[in-house]
């Protein structure tokens, strides 16, 4: 397993990069990184419009998020995949469909968080912002959304170890993330399967588990911040 | 040629494809549900066990399982596992549709410490005081155990079981990465013999989410018959 380590290491991580795309571990980080981060300003907007009293608003954000949750992450790859081109008439790389496809995902899950964090809050906080003299987009910018996001901290950390282990499924497309150059490495020593995907599941591990370790820190330390308040 | 030509989805060897994938996700759905359940509630009674190994033990499953994504799940299991059977297993299991029987592998590991995370929430959700007071009634451990608690666990966790089990049913898509011919395959099958794309997509996007609504909406239903008292 060591002497696998030291071999393939490099293309590992980064895939053929600099002779080709970029690929390997780091495609698979910076990919959920970038899918979370453009995806928030979207689930943020989501997010009011579910928890808003117009019903215009937050109907056919419900109806979006029971289908988005209805149906397979892999199914709407294939969608984006196939139709994207065809639609567009520009030929749309792995990278990018996985992107788009993860930004989709992600914007319906944090406003999920979003909304749940609105509901959670104490409805005073909100009523005593309007009776200040605050409108209703101000009382949200000042009052409402920093609490909401601070608390829904711990929860888009989970949505990051989510997203990572959603990019895996670019696998199917040829994306040649972490899972998809194992597999590559795997071909070409051809004899041990199960050193390659040990190594592979190791890593996943390593970098899920880590970011579930910190979700769980700070919800604790939000707990015992609410804890002193009260 | 015609943009949406239902003809196809009705009768036809394409219809026949598309309808055989579709029986082998809800027979993986299924076999993997009946072998996942058992196995989620072992690990949620060690995690809620009294020996401090047991409950390591339980953390340590499903910290390992579930921080791997189910797609290196499935390769393992297909690619790596049977070199570490013997030769007569290795034979057997390759006699025996390995595709199917890994995919059932990796997807019962991977919702089975799902389900005992919901089912370990549903136990710590009934109070202490429940089981302290039935012992002080005058009932034994396992009594008070199957009359007071797991009654009550049970009634809070089925609704995450069950939206638990959606996403079991559209994880089988994943199974097609080792090539287990479930409902994905068959729609990548028959778009690659025929073009016929759309058609095969649509008609996997209305069965997932068909299936998927029917369980969210058994969810709801029982939520709204047996909701869940507060002690």
């Amino acid at each position: 397993m060591l002497e696998l380590i030291d071999t393939y290491w490099l293309y590992f991580l980064v895939g053929q990069y600099p002779d080709g795309p970029l690929g390997g571990l780091s495609l698979t980080v910076l990919l959920s990184g970038a899918a979370l981060l453009l995806a928030m300003p979207l689930g943020l907007l989501l997010g009011i419009a579910r928890v808003s009293s117009h019903r215009l608003l937050s109907w056919p954000v419900a109806a979006v998020v029971q289908l988005v949750r209805g149906v397979p992450l892999l199914l709407v790859v294939f969608w984006v995949y196939f139709f994207l081109p065809a639609v567009t008439g520009v030929k749309t790389g792995q990278a990018t469909t996985m992107l788009l496809v993860l930004v989709l995902f992600d914007s319906i899950y944090l406003a999920e968080i979003v909304a749940a964090g609105i509901r959670a809050l104490p409805k005073g906080q909100l009523e005593s912002a309007r009776s200040l003299g605050l409108s209703y987009p101000q009382a949200l910018r000042l009052v409402v959304l920093p609490q909401t996001l601070r608390n829904g901290l711990p929860s888009i950390v989970s949505q990051l170890v989510s997203t990572i282990k959603a990019t895996s499924l670019g696998y199917i497309i040829g994306l040649s993330e972490v899972s998809f150059i194992a597999t590559q490495v795997n071909t070409l020593v051809f004899t041990q399967a199960v050193e390659v995907y040990l190594i592979l599941a190791l890593s996943y591990f390593i970098l899920c588990f880590g970011l579930s370790r910190l979700a769980f820190l700070l919800e604790r330390r939000l707990q015992r911040r609410a804890v002193q308040a009260s | 040629m015609q943009f949406f030509d239902p003809t196809i989805l009705q009768s036809g060897q394409y219809h026949d494809w598309l309808v055989q994938g579709l029986v082998l996700s809800l027979q993986l759905t299924a076999i993997s549900f009946v072998f996942a359940l058992p196995f989620g509630a072992l690990v949620a009674l060690m995690r809620t066990s009294t020996a401090a190994p047991l409950r390591a033990a339980g953390a340590a499953i499903v910290e390992g399982i579930r921080n791997v994504p189910l797609l290196a799940h499935l390769l393992f299991w297909y690619f790596a596992f049977p070199e570490l059977l013997p030769e007569a297993a290795r034979e057997f299991l390759y006699a025996h549709n390995p595709e199917a029987v890994c995919a059932v592998i990796a997807l019962t590991l991977y919702s089975g410490v799902h389900m005992a995370e919901d089912i370990r929430s549903g136990i710590r959700a009934v109070p202490a005081t429940q089981l302290e007071a039935a012992r002080s009634l005058g009932l034994g451990r396992i009594q008070a155990v199957r009359l007071v608690l797991l009654p009550q666990a049970l009634r809070a966790s089925v609704p995450p079981l069950l939206s638990q089990t959606v996403n079991l049913w559209k994880d089988t898509s994943v199974a097609t990465v080792i090539g287990a011919a479930e409902m994905m395959y068959q729609a990548a099958r028959v778009e690659t013999a025929s073009f016929r794309s759309v058609e095969a997509f649509t008609f996997a996007t209305l069965a997932y989410l068909s299936v998927s609504l029917l369980i969210s909406l058994a969810a709801h239903l029982y939520q709204r018959r047996y909701p869940v008292r507060p002690a």
